[in-house]
């Protein structure tokens, strides 16, 4: 799939989103699967809270000495074999990969799922270079043969339904009879292994991605249910690692906390089916595994949010538990933010590796309702990290002319106090007369953004500050009786 | 020219303000990886040794996995056998050779094919000896070598595993300290499989179905310590 960008246009997206039946309908189950089983993984597990904090100790010490930390982890994979590349962009990383796969005369590449390959374009890069690429993930597997990016960064095909997937698999697997049963999603499924078992027989290379790269053993580590990532990795003649730099951890105590806090938060599992730790190619004896072991450490922009105030989003070990619980997400679904990270996460990170000019919308594309940051195994501050985009937007007159003029009118008359109360005062007292029969407009000049799809209520008493002013009055007034009666005392 | 390995450095140093030289730095990082302190160890991974036997086998089955608590490793032949017939299997097992199951007396199961050997794919039922049990999650922990194959972790359909009860831990930190005894420390095996359950996939419609691409069913053969 190719990387296009369409971030920019996200107004237009989520309008197209909202209005699309289907997705509407696959989108509606994402909330409930996945909070409750969320919920109820937590709630098993007394120490989880405490986990997340020892979650997020963990990753900001990585960070902090992570030139050291990526030092051992090259020196250990060397020791056991393999070979440590550093990308410093995505055509780096491609560029890398695709020497890889022709040294070895490479025809055929399966893949696990990696959001890095999607970050980096490599399935366009690969077939270009006449090297099929097979995604072997069965969400990453449907999307391929529709040509589409994920939507969710664990469950890539989740706006698809199983109508869906049958006609796609009808459409692409030709060989099979046509009058076959595909009704129920276990027949999809079980078409899908036949298909895919093929493959993993034959190809000539495996691609993962990484969920975390440990520097005290040089191991990288996949995490998945399907068990595609380590058929993937175990047949071909080489494993390829695709792994951003803020993937490391320091020892395998470290990730064994990290890992305690994954699963939970992504599918409410007490663990994954499969962890998988590789280290190096085959060895002497060895009666399976690859014959070569490559890891690629990109950094596409990673090291710039380092020592900024971006530098918490790099804690990140995505789960996708924002996502989940987003209510943005829930409306409009993974494609409409635009490009390869959606949801909360997403807004944060998109800004930072393809700029604020191109993603501008994605941090304002937030209720800050908070509770991406509730659930953060790591705990993010997703909603301060939007902020800060929201700010540099502004500064950087990337803000739409309308939002900036009304702005630079509500900014001239709160600055002048003076101005600012009688002018408030005046359009309360307005709004309250005119809206007195019902309490609330349907329709209000300059404000048809908001009451397109709800009512506006009609204000009940004066303007915040003469409540405020009402308020501490009073309480002086209290204060100023009990005082006076202290004193009255002998 | 510069090389990407010397521009990514580079770039890091230059944004945590550091040259990598800085003798505390180093000393931290150093003494984290040499003595890998353990974080916080949940509650339930530090039972004694019956209620954490108790509590593998729940979180075991919790995991779709199904499990036999054999008295000795004298039975697993004969817990094959049942497992294969109940399933209308034929009597048929590919096995890695590793010294604790060639060990096993597979000739009281003389209807039973043991083969040797990695999977290519063919095979409907594979055995393989675990490592180590972790009882917090009911994770199997599986080890690659000439012994135990990884291709019988993930091709064959049926997956049966032999767990000496005595290799079950509460915790995978306990684990770790073992794998470090038996290999050295900061080396690790080719390949480290923790299992927890049979293959599975929810990508159609986020229903949960079993056997995806690896085994479809998983089956461990927990003996000893009852």
């Amino acid at each position: 799939m190719s990387v296009e960008i369409t971030s920019p246009r996200f107004k237009d997206n989520a309008k197209r989103a909202l209005a699309d039946g289907p997705l509407q309908a696959a989108l509606s189950k994402v909330g409930p699967g996945f909070i409750g089983k969320r919920t109820a993984a937590a709630d098993k597990l007394p120490e989880f809270d405490a986990l997340r904090d020892s979650a997020r100790d963990i990753k900001d010490h990585t960070l902090a000495h992570l030139d050291l930390y990526l030092e051992r982890f090259e020196e250990k994979v060397k020791a056991a074999g393999g070979h440590v590349h550093f990308a410093v962009d995505a055509a780096d990383a491609r560029d890398i990969v695709t020497k890889i796969c022709r040294d070895l005369g490479a025809r055929t590449v399966t893949k696990g799922k990696s959001m890095i390959s999607e970050e980096i374009g490599l399935n366009d890069h690969l077939s270009a270079a006449g090297i099929e690429p097979v995604e072997t993930d069965l969400g990453e597997y449907l999307i391929q043969i529709r040509g589409e990016a994920p939507s969710h960064i664990i469950a890539p095909a989740i706006h698809l339904n199983k109508e869906q997937v049958e006609e796609d698999f009808r459409r692409v697997h030709t060989h099979l009879a046509p009058e076959r049963n595909l009704s129920e999603p276990t027949a999809l499924l079980a078409e899908a292994r036949g298909e895919l078992r093929q493959k993993f027989l034959v190809a000539d290379v495996g691609i993962t991605g990484a969920n975390f790269l440990v520097a005290e053993t040089g191991t990288s580590i996949i995490v998945t249910n399907e068990g595609n990532g380590d058929l993937t990795q175990t047949l071909p003649k080489a494993h390829i690692v695709l792994a951003s730099l803020e993937k490391l951890v320091p020892t395998l105590e470290d990730v064994s906390q990290l890992l305690r806090v994954l699963a939970r938060s992504a599918t409410g599992q007490e663990m994954s089916v499969y962890t998988t730790f590789s280290t190096g190619p085959r060895r002497p004896g060895d009666p399976d595994g690859p014959g070569e072991y490559h890891v690629v450490i990109l950094d596409n922009g990673r090291s710039g949010m380092l020592g900024g105030p971006l530098k918490e989003m790099l804690r990140c070990i995505r789960c996708g538990a924002c996502m989940n619980h987003c209510p943005v997400y829930h409306a409009v679904g993974g494609h409409a933010y635009g490009w390869v990270y959606p949801g909360p996460m997403g807004s944060v990170l998109t800004p930072a590796l393809i700029g604020i000019e191109k993603g501008a919308n994605l941090p304002n594309a937030s209720t800050f309702c908070g509770r991406c940051e509730e659930v953060c195994p790591v705990r993010i501050p997703l909603p301060k990290l939007m902020r800060h985009w929201r700010e540099k937007e502004f500064e950087r007159h990337l803000t739409p002319a309308p939002q900036r003029y009304g702005l630079a009118v509500w900014g001239f008359f709160a600055r002048r106090g003076w101005l600012y109360r009688p002018a408030t005062g005046l359009a309360m007292t307005l709004l309250s007369v005119l809206g007195r029969k019902k309490g609330r407009f349907a329709a209000l000049p300059l404000a048809g953004g908001w009451t397109g799809h709800r009512d506006f209520p009609a204000p009940e008493g004066g303007t915040f500050q003469a409540q405020w002013r009402a308020q501490r009055a009073a309480r002086n007034t209290r204060h100023a009786n009990r005082d006076a009666k202290k004193d009255a005392r002998p | 020219m510069t090389s990407s390995r010397d521009t990514v450095f580079a770039s890091v140093r230059r944004a945590l303000g550091v040259t990598s030289q800085e003798a505390p730095r180093r000393q931290e990082a150093d003494g984290r990886l040499a003595g890998h302190p353990r974080g916080l160890v949940p509650a339930r991974a530090q039972l004694p040794a019956a209620a954490r036997l108790a509590l593998f086998k729940d979180m075991v089955v919790a995991a779709a996995a199904s499990i036999d608590h054999l008295p000795s490793a004298d039975d697993v032949p004969g817990a094959v056998a049942s497992y294969l017939r109940g399933r209308n299997l034929p009597p048929t097992i590919l096995r890695g050779g590793d010294a604790r199951l060639a060990a096993l007396p597979w000739h009281r199961e003389p209807n039973l094919d043991v083969w040797i050997g990695p999977s290519d794919g063919r095979q409907l039922a594979g055995l393989s000896h675990a490592f180590a049990g972790v009882a917090e999650s009911g994770t199997l922990v599986m080890l690659s070598g000439p012994d135990n194959p990884s291709t019988l972790n993930l091709l064959p359909d049926h997956h049966l595993v032999v767990l000496d009860a005595a290799d079950v831990a509460g915790d995978y930190e306990s684990v770790w300290t073992r794998i470090r005894e038996r290999f050295g420390p900061g080396v690790m095996p080719r390949t480290v499989n923790w299992i927890t359950g049979p293959s599975r996939s929810a990508d159609i419609e986020q229903t949960l179905l079993l056997g995806a691409h690896g085994p479809r069913s998983l089956h461990v053969l927990l003996v000893g310590g009852a």
